[in-house]
């Protein structure tokens, strides 16, 4: 298990992290997923102990790490551009963490050997031991430095935007393996992106961070389902904003008006929250309160349809999301008026 | 335009680069071993085994045994301390090395004499009074060869370990290293071969200055001339088959030097 609380840092007099408190169950893996600059790096690096808090304190297992430095920590920690040592082949560099240990702890070679070419069969590369990092592919080398952080047996294993150097198709393949590597090996785990995609798909927990600061802490499900802020809204997935106001329970933007019981007494300019998935679009009136808007445009995106629309009552640009065969079976156009009913929208009072 | 202008400039402008090349480095490089073996093998060696030129090779090769260690030690730090930590002054730092490649070396050499010389120098007093001899001795030499070699190893290594960045630095102590393994089994071998080049080019720069050396040396045959002072006073004194024999060591040196440095610069690249 891994405790942060009240975690602050400052680099010359610009905060980078303010009041951060975290919890991280044994054998879990989580996500800290923000825009960059938001300081899930740093975060990262003050857990491995290369960086050091101005306040707070990391605790594994309940023990305060704060003497200890990165090299006593015993964590694993995987670079974001894999950080191989460039003059050793893949075998020495899995083998560099059992080596360095001083001679009472060090295993024999013939242990070193054993464990190293079961952790390279582990990440599926025992057949390149031999080989240098630059005569791997990036995936690859990922790999490599997984198994090399892995050799030391670390109590925790962090991973700061593992998959972000590789390209699309190799980033899918890798983080469904890491997911499974994790069930495999229960390891508790953090890692750091900026793809909620990945965040979502690949951990049990996300910590959303925003400017220093953790926004929402949550299954993937809860965050992404139910977003505590306009900016978890905003940065899981693609959103609409409807300015409107809030009076007497009742949010107004444009013609369209949805009751807001939870915001009664809070009368104030307020703005909704609607991704693009959830409209219900109909070329007739269904008679519920509705945004009436033209289509200016529709793309196909595989099975699904992206459309770009106007609202008619304030003029505003819009977009909504369908699957390829209702919008073959409306028969849309641009030009079209069609009729479309939020299935969720979360309002925001704006400060 | 034809394609046959450009390769006509092309040729042109080989053709001066080679000719100025053979004109002022290579006939004169062959100049001097052809005037050192002018009178014949014996000659030669009885020019370079007599003992004032031996006292002079032992002093050259004394002196840079000193200063090439010093420089390397110095210029690991320094670059490493530049590469890889962001302290107040470093831009200065950076400056600071660079300064025995801006002072003219014959400026170098007063300066300390003006520091350590007995007579009117800073510390002369007191180091007459202890019996201390910098100035016209050995230490004096030293000194010079050290404040002109100086930049050749950081000015090498510095941009080398900020192209390298610290991340392997930091993963191997994540894994658990201490530092002198980190630096042992990391650092050093991403630099070894620049790390050579810039020995390779100190060495060959400290055995041959002549004018820092030149001023704090005071010319004592046989014992405060290095090689090329050597060769500067058997010159003066007409003795040219010996000069320019002696002075042949010194251009073989450097030929050496140039071969090593090329065969490194191809292992830095690769």
């Amino acid at each position: 298990m891994i405790e942060i609380a009240g975690i602050t840092k400052a680099y010359g007099g610009q905060t980078v992290l303010k009041d951060i408190n975290l919890t991280v169950p044994t054998g879990g893996l989580m996500a800290l997923l923000g825009p960059s600059g938001c300081g899930k790096t740093t975060l990262l690096r003050i857990i491995s102990g290369l960086e050091t808090a101005d306040n707070g304190m990391v605790k594994f297992q309940g023990e305060d790490a704060a003497g200890q430095s990165a090299k006593n920590r015993n964590v694993g920690f995987v670079f974001q551009h894999y950080a191989l040592f460039r003059h050793m082949t893949v075998f020495e560099n899995v083998a560099f963490g059992l080596r360095v240990r001083p001679r009472k702890l060090r295993p024999s070679k013939k242990d070193i050997s054993k464990r190293v070419h079961s952790l390279l069969d582990l990440v599926q590369l025992d057949n390149l031991h031999d080989r240098y990092p630059s005569q791997l592919s990036g995936g690859q080398r990922q790999r490599v430095a997984l198994a090399r952080a892995l050799a030391v047996e670390p109590k925790v294993l962090l991973l700061d935007e593992p998959f972000g150097a590789l390209d699309a198709r190799v980033r899918q393949e890798l983080r469904r393996w890491l997911r499974r590597l994790h069930d495999e090996i229960r390891l508790t785990s953090v890692f750091v992106t900026h793809d909620q995609e990945e965040a979502l798909e690949v951990a049990d927990q996300v910590a959303v961070m925003n400017e220093g600061r953790i926004e929402q802490v949550g299954s993937p499900e809860d965050v992404y389902e139910h977003p505590n802020s306009p900016f978890v809204y905003n940065f899981l997935g693609d959103v609409n904003l409807f300015h409107g106001s809030l009076l007497n329970g009742t949010v107004a933007m444009g013609d369209y008006e949805l009751a807001a019981p939870e915001h009664i007494g809070a009368d104030a300019d307020a703005v909704g929250y609607v991704r693009l998935h959830d409209f219900d679009v109909s070329l007739c009136p269904s008679g519920l309160p509705e945004i009436g808007a033209v289509v200016s445009r529709s793309r196909a995106l595989g099975a699904t349809v992206r459309l770009e629309l106007k609202r008619r009552d304030t003029g505003e640009p819009f977009e909504a999301e369908m699957s390829l065969e209702r919008f073959r079976e409306l028969g849309i156009k641009p030009g079209v008026t069609v009729h479309v009913r939020p299935r969720k929208l979360k309002v925001f009072v704006q400060d | 335009m034809s394609p046959a202008e450009p390769a006509l400039i092309r040729y042109i402008l080989t053709g001066v680069a080679l000719l100025f090349l053979g004109l002022f480095l290579l006939i004169p490089l062959a100049a001097v071993f052809v005037q050192a073996f002018e009178k014949g093998v014996a000659v030669y060696f009885k020019a370079v085994t007599e003992p004032d030129a031996l006292a002079a090779i032992r002093l050259t090769l004394l002196v840079a045994a000193i200063s090439v260690p010093l420089n390397l030690l110095f210029g690991v730090v320094a670059s490493w301390a530049i590469a890889k930590f962001d302290f107040p002054g470093k831009s200065l730092l950076l400056t600071l090395i660079d300064i025995p490649f801006a002072v003219s070396p014959v400026i170098a050499g007063l300066m300390f004499v003006l520091l350590f010389g007995a007579r009117g120098g800073v510390f002369g007093p007191w180091l007459t009074a202890h019996g201390i001899k910098i100035i016209f001795a050995a230490p004096g030499i030293v000194i010079a060869t050290l404040f002109v070699t100086f930049p050749f190893i950081a000015r090498e290594l510095v941009p080398l370990m900020q192209a390298m960045g610290s991340e392997e630095e930091e993963a191997a102590v994540v894994l658990g290293a201490n530092g002198l393994q980190t630096f042992f089994l990391v650092t050093l071998p991403n630099i070894k071969w620049g790390l050579l080049y810039g020995v390779t080019l100190c060495t060959a720069r400290a055995m041959g200055e002549f004018g820092a050396v030149s001023v704090v040396s005071g010319h004592i045959r046989g014992e405060t001339d290095t090689v090329p002072l050597h060769v500067e006073t058997l010159y003066n004194e007409y003795n040219f088959t010996a000069a320019f024999a002696v002075a042949s060591i010194l251009a073989a040196v450097s030929v050496a030097a140039l071969a090593a440095k090329k065969i490194m610069q191809l292992k830095v690249e690769r």
